[in-house]
């Protein structure tokens, strides 16, 4: 192995892949055959963190950051002025193996730029994770990029490999799909997408007659937005979002903060604010839709198209909607108590158990882990100093944000001080 | 009154088990359970020191886990956080746990209860770490070797996980602070105990120990790492939430380099 090649190679082709947010390592549960190297675990790894905090679990690359087409939001598109390099197949496999063995990462991520042909492209995805399966033995996780526009048939082997496939729609609405990316129809995207799924669909069912049927695809399929890049509302991209969980039965939807790396006044200028904040309420509304049984109507909606800045998308629904309020916690069902900002998902369960031997009062609350700052004012419980003052929305805001320090607060009030 | 009676026992969770069993089975009125090398003589009680019995101590644990397997396993990882004072508080929690009927006990609002799970879910979360933090390096011998120096006694709870992963290569994790490790030489997970000259974590220098091809890797995961970084989202304090200071000297990929 010529080392400082790879080395070479390795950074630019790590540098190239790093907007791609999605490093979910998890959901998939490959143990390990034949004292072989490696499994899945179903929880996922992080083994390390990049200083912004992101979870490191994967060899996240490219294979090559040649590309024939050139969107404008992509640093590889090909008016790009940058250095290219390429991996060949079996370098990526040694790399993988070589960091694999060291408990290094969980897996392989490859993607790459479309080098000839999406086919030519998606052919040495497949074979690489190949080589990885049948050759190496190897049963950690790998994650391929689905390359837009890549045909049925190998869309199919690259499902016998991967634990998942992803492709990043990046545009959350098909006018500024137009716009930014001219080369890619909406087709190109959705039809990998379709046969993924039908292929998981298939597979599922036959496991269930056959259970020695071989796994396809068995993390599932996840796609990728970018925010903040083409003027869309939090409305078009949830609404997006629910659209594909829904009809391709996306296991993750991923919202990227538009980090600018181009000059193009079709997108915001290099230096512009990524917008964190507003990527991690997505995230957070993802969640409601997800695991708290909120419908993407509840929570954004024609007269709300965009989501708070102030305050979590959970806590904003409650204060439009102070009627559904105060809940009981000692009777309240699971889907009610959810719904009480300030009580996650883990506090709901521990409500439940803890309450069949007592009635819970303001201390058993604190010391299972609500937020009361948040929770009091929409809830009662087993004490009679709960909050009865009638107040109302704004109110009741104001006294929340006075006592609640959130990560995002300090860079709220500067965004804020831009507008006074 | 009974008077009151101080265990001692051998340090190991079986040892710990026993004493419990002796307890229960004696009706002793226990003032302490202490290890054999940290007892003290409280001024008004007998001490009684109990051999480790794998047997006695497989029926405690059986009992345990009867109740509720929650239960099993927060006990042994609380024990395993090696808190002083742990012995009595696992040995009343027992004690309620054995009370119940139903064995579901989960009332978290006892302070005992929920003091154990704590401690429980602290050990958890650095057996977690481990599992992502140890960074074997290749010996000449073909060993993937590496040091760790955990808060807590890890070592039995992570020995599975990479049995199960690393299945085709022989490697040995040694926890520098206890000053033993775990061995896996392709058949069977063993503890063994070394006379280790150097620790190696990750200096720059390069120690003979390794193959070459070792130190390029680690060249290689390093140059990874520096460039998953968005320079225009970092974040210090975030970044150090997730990967504490105190882990560092063992990553590889916190090596200054040139
Ligand atoms: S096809 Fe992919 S790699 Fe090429 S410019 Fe578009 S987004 Fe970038």
């Amino acid at each position: 192995m010529n080392f400082e090649r790879i080395r070479e190679k390795l950074n630019i082709l790590a540098d190239a892949a790093k907007y791609d947010v999605s490093c979910a390592s998890s959901g998939s549960d490959r143990s390990n055959k034949n004292n072989g190297l490696g499994n899945a675990s179903k929880m996922g790894i992080c083994h390390t963190y990049t200083a912004d905090g992101r979870c490191v679990s994967l060899l996240k690359i490219l294979l090559t950051n040649h590309c024939i087409f050139d969107c404008a939001y992509c640093v590889t598109r090909k008016s790009n002025d940058v250095p290219r390099a390429a991996f060949k197949v079996q370098e990526v496999v040694d790399l993988t193996i070589n960091f694999y063995r060291r408990n290094y990462i969980e897996g392989l991520f490859l993607s790459s730029g479309i080098f000839k042909s999406p086919d030519h492209t998606m052919e040495r995805l497949v074979a690489v994770a190949k080589k990885l399966r049948e050759e190496e033995n190897f049963n950690g996780y790998i994650h391929l990029k689905s390359i837009p526009g890549a045909s049925d048939e190998l869309m199919y082997q690259a499902g016998l490999y991967a634990d998942r496939l992803s492709v990043n729609i990046e545009v959350p609405t098909v006018s500024g799909l137009k716009l930014l990316a001219p080369d890619k129809k909406h087709e190109d995207f959705t039809k990998p997408m379709e046969k993924v799924k039908n292929e998981i669909v298939r597979y599922t069912t036959e496991r269930k007659i056959i259970k020695s049927t071989p796994k396809y695809a068995p993390a599932g399929q996840s796609t990728q937005m970018i925010v903040g890049a083409s003027g869309e509302s939090d409305k078009d991209i949830m609404y997006s979002a629910s659209y594909y969980y829904k009809t391709y039965n996306m296991k993750r939807v991923y919202y990227s903060g538009y980090v600018p790396v181009t000059h193009d006044s079709r997108l915001p200028a290099i230096g512009s604010k990524v917008p964190m904040l507003r990527e991690n309420r997505l995230y957070q509304t993802d969640w409601l839709l997800r695991f708290y049984g909120f419908s993407v109507g509840e929570l954004l909606n024609t007269q709300h198209p965009n989501l708070d800045m102030d305050v979590d998308p959970k806590l904003s629904w409650a204060l439009r909607n102070l009627h559904h309020f105060p809940v009981d916690v000692n009777s309240a069902d699971k889907h009610l108590l959810a719904r009480i900002p300030g009580i996650g998902m883990q506090s709901v369960y521990k409500i439940i158990k803890a309450r069949k031997f007592r009635k819970l009062n303001w201390d058993h609350l604190k010391k299972i882990g609500v937020a009361l700052n948040r929770a009091q004012y929409f809830m009662v419980c087993d004490s009679r100093l709960w909050e009865r003052r009638d107040m109302d929305a704004e109110k009741i805001k104001g006294m929340i944000l006075q006592t609640s320090s959130g990560k995002f607060r300090n860079q709220y009030s500067t965004q804020l001080s831009l507008f006074n | 009154m009974n008077a009151s009676t101080t265990l001692v026992y051998d340090g190991s969770f079986n040892g710990f088990l026993t004493a419990v069993f002796v307890a229960f089975d004696e009706k002793i009125n226990v003032a302490d359970i202490q290890k054999n090398n940290q007892s003290q003589n409280g001024l008004f009680s007998e001490t009684e020191t109990v051999f480790t019995n794998v047997e006695k101590a497989k029926r405690v644990w059986n009992g345990i886990r009867n109740k509720s397997h929650n239960a099993i396993s927060n006990v042994y990882f609380a024990f395993l956080s090696e808190a002083e004072g742990v012995e009595m508080m696992l040995y009343n929690y027992i004690q309620k746990l054995m009370r119940t009927k139903n064995g579901k006990y989960l009332d978290y609002s006892d302070s005992t209860v929920l003091h154990i799970a704590q401690l429980a879910k602290k050990v958890g979360r650095e057996k977690h770490r481990m599992e992502a933090f140890v960074r074997f390096q290749l010996t000449k011998d073909e060993i993937y070797f590496a040091n760790i120096e955990p808060d807590f006694d890890v070592l039995p709870l992570i020995s599975k996980h990479f049995r199960d992963r690393y299945a085709d290569q022989k490697w040995l994790i040694y926890d520098v602070r206890r000053k033993y490790g775990i061995y896996y030489d392709l058949d069977h997970v063993e503890m063994v105990s070394l006379n280790l000259k150097d620790i190696h974590h990750n200096k720059t220098v390069k120690s003979d120990a390794f193959t070459n091809e070792e130190y390029e890797y680690q060249t290689l995961w390093n140059d990874y790492f520096k460039s998953t970084n968005i320079a225009s989202r970092i974040n210090p304090k975030l970044h150090k939430q997730h990967v504490p200071k105190r882990y560092w000297k063992y990553l590889s990929e916190k090596k200054v380099t040139a």
